[in-house]
């Protein structure tokens, strides 16, 4: 790979910000893009402030974390795998797991989570949004809430605040489509940013799209006219910036490509830690096929955790030597877990009752175990947690107040984390 | 430029010049410099009784929840919306200007049955096919044991015959034979294509979504469990409506090579899992590792034949057996919810919003908002022998549908998704799916509409994301994000409907128009169904200015504007 390779629209610094300028000068004619023109031209040159930023590993399908962070070997419940020591005095994991044993010290295990909604749409969309779902409500996403409240504090990002790397996350809900994930494959090719024009005649058509825009959001037909140009104003700005070479993760040296595995989960966690060194405030990384009916144990042990072992211990090492893990919240789950019985095809089905869920960085505490379950794994035998007390601590770990509510369209307030609980132990 | 928009107004139905479109749409007609559109008038429509039957529902419905309805669409903009959610597509400026000059009081009637008439019936099909390939087999167009084109051809002959609903689920659900078209065609069948893809796992996929589309039942948590929150359906439902494609089997079929050419879905003899096919029992497992077994039970309660041999008779002529699929169908056909489930599919379809959310949850702890409509429409619609045309007929004419999408006052609370459930006092604004735009841009800039549905799977299915699950689900970027936006900005199948080249669109508007003016309003009536304010046309008029001389440039750029605004992304 060329270092330099050409972006967009931003082949080189110079013409890019003569580019923007020029168009911010013509924007006062076309509202719509005076105000990212504007920001992008007076803040290029700010100081990047150390700001807090969260990644999500999201493990679509639901994960047996009772064969990964949680095990009960010689149960009949507890399946084949060891369990190995860690970096963390008395704290146990897979055997399958053994450089993620040796980060230990930077995550803490939650053994106690508990939930309700074992069917995959309902499970993503709870454990995504803290709410059950609601045939009248659409509740924001954890990653389009803390973009919500993050972006603000960043004015030099020119990348969207929510990134969701190989998955589509959940919708931004009543926050609208502009709080919506900005979905990229773990190649990280963002595609269609060449436009086909100069950018005197793209500064044109800007304008001339701008005068058809405000006219049908002067109709006041609701949030989706109104969403669309904001989104507009972010492609533009998008097709503009430099930034966009953080998604670009083949600059990176081979060694670094290989301790995260060339893997999509593997550079997705790669492309997670440069979003977030350039200012992105959440990043959800997918790493799916966790929904294993059959032939659980040889599915994980041969495929899945040696890819999710090589790239989650590789982005927490990374996160801690770079100095960004203080800053970075660090979160592994998916929408349950799976049944402590075996079923007759070697598999584990849908389980919510008991489960566990991985936290690191930001203000989470380090090296602890927080929560227990029975012998056999049935069971949480300490307080059990939901998913809005996990949010809750997500959302304390990266300071941003539980006050905070959201008002919904003519709807009523909505609580941040809809109330939830800081999980005592969790957050330092 | 103020100058030329007074003059606009000042010409108002005055008729200033013929243009020819020429291969757009193949005839001449007359281009009139309309600044206005009027007013939907809609009261004689009124008079037919399942049309009355929803106008008194919704009222009621305004009047329980407190919201004023607003005022009624233009007649351009309910002209846009049929042509978008009936055939799926813009109008064309023939279409629009068709509409516009036709002056008789019931124009929105008449206009509705040419588009479900024969006339159109090609498009229509071919947007149905479209929307129900989506419902049948999702978006994903990697799966070897479904045969996308093979579904599309059998919904393409099914909505052309107009099939009534009932029989079409029948099809679905019972068919046998090849699942693509082959050069020997004797035994094709495309609605195979439904279950050739779901049969793997012991028919868990079967099972789900046939409840889940056809009846809004979500049986799959109950799979494994007695689901604590739906009251509706137990584990033991889940396998006795499991047991039910037992008989069937996708044969994968191969062209000498290694690779599966077709499936062919059969039905055939079933031993049962405890090897007796005259008590052809399946087993499943309780949480508890308890082993039950389950026999072909309807989720009412209803028993069938235990029997796993398919219908035959001895030789002395007795005849034994039973064709599970075909027991299915119909018990499914008389189950009260198989016509609210369409009822609410349709009209979430065209309103917006359904009566529940998801649509295809009826489960209890999932009440619909307005029961009385839902079901008293789903009645109706079995009265009228399940004639899916009929219903859409009174849906598209009926008041909620032809409101406008400006919010008013009075209106405020009508806001789905911020809490309170959908009043249907207004229009709501939503995206229109990626095959309609597909579809639009086709018609909006090229000669020929009939279109490669290949090439549509090909550029759609870069839109398609995975979750992970063995369900197989997934969504869609297409959502109005920013690659969405990117892909229309930059994206090869704009860039091909604004090019300049000879006898393209915009080369035939160039052609057409000697006056710049008339060649902008063309450009606006085939995007937007409507002209340009004078706000706007300032706008146009600078760029022209501003490529003096390449009248051509300029106009591409007007074009591409319209192609990329809310307001031609957006279904109004």
């Amino acid at each position: 790979m060329n270092e330099k390779k050409c972006h967009g629209l931003a082949c080189s610094e110079t013409s890019r910000r003569h580019f923007l300028s020029h168009l911010s000068g013509l924007a006062a004619l076309s509202a719509p893009f005076t105000s990212f023109a504007n920001s992008l031209v007076a803040n290029a040159e700010d100081l990047k402030k150390r700001q807090k930023s969260a990644i999500l590993l999201w493990m679509g399908g639901g994960p047996s974390t009772m064969d990964i962070w949680d095990l009960k070997p010689g149960q009949a419940t507890g399946g084949p795998f060891k369990q190995i020591s860690t970096s963390v005095d008395g704290i146990a994991i897979s055997e399958h797991m053994p450089m993620t044993a040796r980060q230990m010290h930077h995550l803490s295990i939650v053994r106690s989570m508990s939930t309700r909604e074992a069917d995959h749409q309902r499970g993503r969309y709870y454990m995504h949004t803290g709410f059950v779902p609601n045939p009248n409500v659409e509740h924001p996403s954890y990653g389009s809430v803390i973009a919500h409240e993050l972006a603000g504090t960043i004015e030099s990002l020119e990348i969207p605040p929510f990134v969701s790397v190989g998955g589509g996350s959940v919708s931004p809900g009543f926050l609208g489509t502009a709080w919506a994930p900005f979905v990229v494959s773990s190649q990280g090719n963002v595609k269609n940013l060449e436009s086909p024009v100069s950018r005197e005649r793209l500064v044109s058509r800007l304008q001339m799209l701008g005068a058809i825009e405000n006219r049908f959001i002067g109709e006041k037909r609701g949030q989706l006219p109104k969403d669309h140009r904001e989104i507009i104003g972010k492609s533009v700005q998008l097709m503009t910036s430099s930034q966009l070479a953080a998604f670009n993760v083949a600059e990176e040296p081979t060694t670094v490509r290989e301790r995260y595995g060339e893997t999509n989960f593997g550079r997705g966690c790669l492309m997670a830690r440069r979003l977030v060194e350039v200012g992105v405030p959440f990043v959800e990384v997918n790493l799916g096929g966790w929904d294993n009916h059959n032939n659980i144990f040889s599915t994980l042990a041969d495929q899945k955790l040696p890819d999710l072992d090589r790239a989650m211990s590789a982005l927490i090492a990374d996160l801690a030597d770079r100095g960004t893990l203080d800053n970075t919240a660090v979160i592994w789950m998916g929408e349950f877990g799976r049944t402590p019985t075996i079923n007759g095809n070697g598999g584990r089905d849908h389980w919510a009752r008991s489960w566990s869920a991985v936290v690191g960085g930001a203000g989470f505490s380090r090296g602890t175990v927080v929560g227990e379950t029975s012998v056999d794994g049935r069971e949480v035998i300490s307080e059990p947690y939901s998913s809005q007390d996990l949010m809750a601590s997500v959302l304390k770990s990266l300071d941003i107040s539980l006050d905070t509510t959201f008002r919904a369209k003519n709807g009523r307030p909505m609580k941040i984390a809809n109330g939830g609980q800081i999980i005592p132990g969790l957050c330092s | 430029m103020q100058m030329i928009a007074w003059k606009c107004l000042q010409n108002y139905g005055r008729y200033i010049r013929q243009f020819q479109l020429g291969k757009l749409c193949g005839t001449s007609l007359v281009m009139l410099l309309l600044c206005q559109d009027a007013m939907l008038r809609g009261e004689e429509v009124s008079a037919v009784p399942q049309i009355a039957f929803i106008n008194t529902q919704v009222e009621s419905i305004w009047a329980d929840a407190g919201v004023e309805p607003v005022e009624q669409a233009t007649e351009l903009e309910w002209c846009r919306r049929v042509y978008l959610d009936l055939i799926g597509r813009i109008p064309t400026v023939d279409e629009v200007l068709r509409y516009k000059n036709d002056h008789s009081r019931d124009k929105q009637a008449v206009l509705v049955d040419r588009l479900l008439g024969d006339e159109y019936v090609r498009e229509y099909a071919k947007h149905w096919s479209n929307v129900w390939t989506t419902v049948l087999i999702g978006r994903d167009a990697d799966n070897r044991m479904v045969d996308r084109s093979g579904m599309r051809k059998y919904l393409q002959t099914a909505w052309e015959s107009n099939i009534p609903y009932d029989q079409f689920v029948e099809e679905l659900l019972t068919a046998t034979g090849d699942n693509a078209e082959r050069d020997e065609p004797t035994v094709f069948n495309g609605a195979t294509n439904f279950l050739s893809g779901k049969l793997g796992d012991g028919a868990l996929q079967a099972t789900a979504k046939t409840a889940q589309i056809f009846l809004g039942l979500q049986v799959q948590c109950t799979q494994c469990h007695n689901h604590p929150f739906n009251s509706g359906v137990k584990q033991n439902q889940f396998w006795e409506l499991n047991a039910f494609f037992r008989q069937t089997r996708a044969l994968r079929r191969f062209d000498g090579g290694r690779r599966v050419a077709w499936i062919e879905l059969v039905d055939e003899d079933f031993a049962g899992q405890g090897g007796d096919p005259n008590e052809a029992e399946i087993f499943y497992e309780l949480r508890n590792g308890l082993v039950k077994v389950a026999y072909p039970v309807y989720v009412d309660g209803t028993e069938i034949s235990r029997s796993g041999l398919l219908p035959d008779a001895f030789s002395d002529g007795t005849s034994y057996g039973v064709n599970r699929r075909r027991e299915l169908a119909s018990l499914i056909r008389s189950d009260p919810l198989f016509p609210k489930a369409l009822v609410n599919r349709i009209w979430a379809y065209f309103l917006g919003y359904g009566f529940t959310r998801p649509i295809d949850d009826f489960g209890g702890h999932n009440p619909p908002s307005h029961p009385a409509l839902l079901e008293g429409l789903a009645q109706r619609f079995t009265e009228y022998s399940y004639d899916l045309k009929s219903l859409m007929r009174w849906i598209v004419l009926s008041k909620s549908y032809s409101l406008s999408s400006r919010m008013a006052p009075g209106n405020e609370k009508d806001v789905p998704g911020s809490g309170e459930p959908p009043y249907f006092s207004r229009f709501y604004v939503r995206q229109i799916e990626p095959e309609q735009l597909y579809d639009s841009l086709m018609v909006a800039t090229k000669a020929n509409g009939v279109e490669n549905s290949d090439r549509q799977d090909r550029w759609l299915s870069q839109f398609v994301i995975a979750f992970g699950t063995d369900e197989g689900d997934s969504s869609t970027t297409f959502n109005g994000t920013i690659p969405q936006i990117l892909m229309l900005f930059n994206g090869d199948l704009v860039q091909s409907a604004t090019s300049l080249g000879k006898d393209g669109f915009l080369d035939q508007v160039m052609v057409a128009n000697r006056k710049n003016q008339d060649r902008i309003n063309a450009l606006y009536v085939a995007a937007l169904s409507r002209w340009p304010s004078p706000i706007e046309l300032r706008y146009a008029n600078q760029l022209l200015l501003a490529r003096q001389g390449q009248v051509k440039e300029a106009l591409q750029d007007v074009w591409w504007a319209l192609l990329n605004s809310n307001e031609f992304i957006l279904n109004h």
